[in-house]
């Protein structure tokens, strides 16, 4: 669609502007004064200059956290995306099965984090769980309290659990915008389902995959609830992700300086991501409209 | 690794039973899948049912059924844990307080999106790219990173603790959500529809009411559900500014586990009623819930 020029259409969007510069830009110019200071309480505060934040980068608590974060992402993103596109491909295409499927698989989307945390925390104990009293009675010694890797694998699958169904709604609905003269096509070529799945889903995909990806990584980055209540960040620090460390900082221990240059490492990191993530998708969007003009 | 190894299992599983059938009926198969492909969905809404199955089965146990023995349904099921929560105030408070700031937050975030989506789906003007940007990283920004200093900035404004606060503060998150997503709506609407209405004589707050909000009702709508859904979901920052008064009934359930040990059937029930708002409305919105979740972009 063409767009006129306009200038006074920022007028409509001064509102946005304002609750937006509310929420977000005065508490992040308090997020930037802190990191440059120091207090010893009574509001005296000190310059500090980069002080915390070379602390910051050479702390091996950050780097572990950091670490421990983008394994966790994308260990995830290999679980969810074949899983979800595995799914979405067996989905039907209509009757009484679609309306099902659909509302009974975006259920998880919409349950509380902390109550998504619960479910797992009860589901995976031993003494009254479902699938911890099934493990250990099939011989599995199965403790995520204890055990770090089974409290890597409760957060994993409990990830999978809760966003899995994101990944199948997008891919679905790619899936669903292809019209049945390609199919023909194909048929007529004697295409196999492998090639079908390679040059007509897969291209056809393209653009809400990419929106599937970025969002499932970004999201995964900022975990906080669901793994805080299952794990609490242990068994000692073993699931402490970046969020957790940080809440773990500027609340628990109410270390505002360091706590502060941690905030602006780790809104940078997702800026940059924001940014990769919005160039992706404006590129996607302009080839869509290419294809569209020529056909 | 065990729980791991064990979804790998069932994902090769599904993937073989997706793939054996192929050879009869190939054709038809290319666009329906084969016949026995309704089974991975089967098995993927089983495994997605089976926790909140486990939770409601919980609810409706005593606690001392719940740790004396195993039981895969309840012995005597009992409604006693909800009516726990429904008679105690401090926890159906929880529940009131939710949909207080769920509503307010939904309402401010619909009406502010609403003109600045039009404006970004009709006009060009200086920033917008940058302006939509800008709104995007909030919608990715860590609530982490915002906890502290939004309890400082709505201490200083003496708001906390009211339901309020937690409506502004949501609004980081879904304001660009609500904008995005009606701009996705109104882009569908062809531009035509509003020259005709100025040339008919309707100025733009009449042409607006009368026939451009009707037209993108659907939109609407669906953006209200994500602004919902996302004000609903979020604890991190709603426990961080409520104390008491306004506190949400998530923080009640957390409180409540640390606080008294362990009362499992009253926490299965408090999570099953969390769970029912959501499951209610989705109906309405499940053929577009794929464009919600994709910013309005599918």
């Amino acid at each position: 669609m063409e767009k006129t020029i306009n200038n006074r259409a920022w007028f409509m969007v001064l509102p946005v502007l304002f609750l937006v510069a509310f929420t977000a830009v005065i508490p992040l110019m308090t997020v930037v004064n802190y990191a440059f200071q120091d207090s010893f309480g009574n509001n005296q505060f000190f310059w500090v200059g980069t002080e915390w934040f070379t602390d910051l980068l050479s702390s091996e608590r950050f780097h572990d956290a950091l670490v421990r974060n983008l394994i966790f992402s994308f260990s995830i993103l290999a679980i969810e995306i074949p899983l979800g596109i595995g799914i979405a491909l067996c989905m039907p295409k209509k009757g009484w099965g679609v309306p099902v499927c659909l509302v009974l698989m975006a259920l998880p989307l919409l349950v509380p984090w902390n109550v998504v945390g619960t479910i797992w925390q009860v589901f995976g104990r031993a003494d009254i769980g479902l699938l911890g009293y099934f493990l250990n009675s099939i011989g599995i010694n199965y403790n995520y309290t204890q055990d770090p890797v089974a409290a890597w694998a409760t957060v994993i699958v409990m990830d999978v659990w809760h966003w899995t169904s994101l990944v199948v709604l997008l891919c679905y609905a790619g899936l669903v915008s292809i019209p049945e003269a390609y199919y023909q096509a194909a048929r007529i070529d004697g295409a196999s389902r492998w090639a079908v799945f390679r040059f007509i889903q897969l291209p056809k995909m393209h653009s809400v995959l990419l929106i599937a990806v970025l969002l499932r990584f970004m999201d995964s980055f900022m975990i906080y609830t669901e793994p805080f209540v299952v794990t609490g960040g242990g068994p000692g620090n073993s699931t402490t992700f970046l969020s957790i460390d940080l809440v773990k900082m500027a609340i628990g221990q109410f270390d505002l300086g360091p706590a502060a240059a941690m905030s602006l490492v780790y809104f940078l990191i997702i800026l940059l991501f924001s940014w990769v993530f919005y160039t992706v998708m404006n590129n996607a969007g302009g080839e869509k409209q290419q294809y569209a003009g020529e056909e | 690794m065990s729980t791991t190894t064990g979804t790998a299992a069932i994902d090769s599983g599904l993937a073989a039973g997706g793939q054996a059938p192929r050879r009869k009926a190939r054709a038809k198969a290319m666009r329906t899948g084969s016949r026995y492909s309704f089974l991975v969905p089967t098995f993927y809404i089983t495994f997605l049912m089976l926790p909140i199955y486990w939770l409601f089965n919980m609810s409706l146990k005593t606690n001392q059924e719940i740790l004396s023995k195993f039981t895969l349904w309840p012995d005597e099921p009992t409604l006693a844990n909800y009516m726990v929560i429904f008679t105690d105030p401090s926890w159906y408070n929880g529940y009131i307080n939710s949909i207080t700031y769920v509503a307010l937050n939904t309402l401010i975030s619909v009406a502010v999106a609403l003109p600045a989506a039009y404006a970004f789906s009709r006009y060009k003007f200086v920033g917008d790219k940058h302006l939509f940007f800008w709104l995007l990283t909030n919608r990715m920004a860590p609530p982490a990173v915002f906890a502290l200093p939004f309890f400082q900035l709505y201490s200083a404004f003496g708001l906390i603790d009211t339901h309020i606060a937690v409506a502004l503060a949501h609004c980081l998150f879904n304001v660009p959500l609500a904008v995005w997503i009606l701009e996705g709506f109104m882009s569908g609407v062809p531009k035509e529809i509003d020259e005709t209405a100025y040339i008919d004589g309707y100025s733009f707050p009449k042409f607006f009411l009368k026939i451009f909000t009707p037209l993108i009702a659907s939109g609407i709508g669906v953006a209200a559900f994500f602004c919902f859904m996302f004000s609903w979901v979020e604890l991190l920052i709603a426990r961080t500014l409520t104390t008491t008064a306004a506190k949400p009934i998530a923080a009640t359930m957390t409180r409540t586990v640390s606080a008294s040990g362990m009362d499992w059937g009253v926490l299965a029930a408090a999570g099953i009623l969390t769970i029912i708002p959501g499951a209610l409305v989705i109906w309405f919105v499940r053929n577009y819930i794929a464009k919600g979740f994709a910013l309005g972009r599918v």
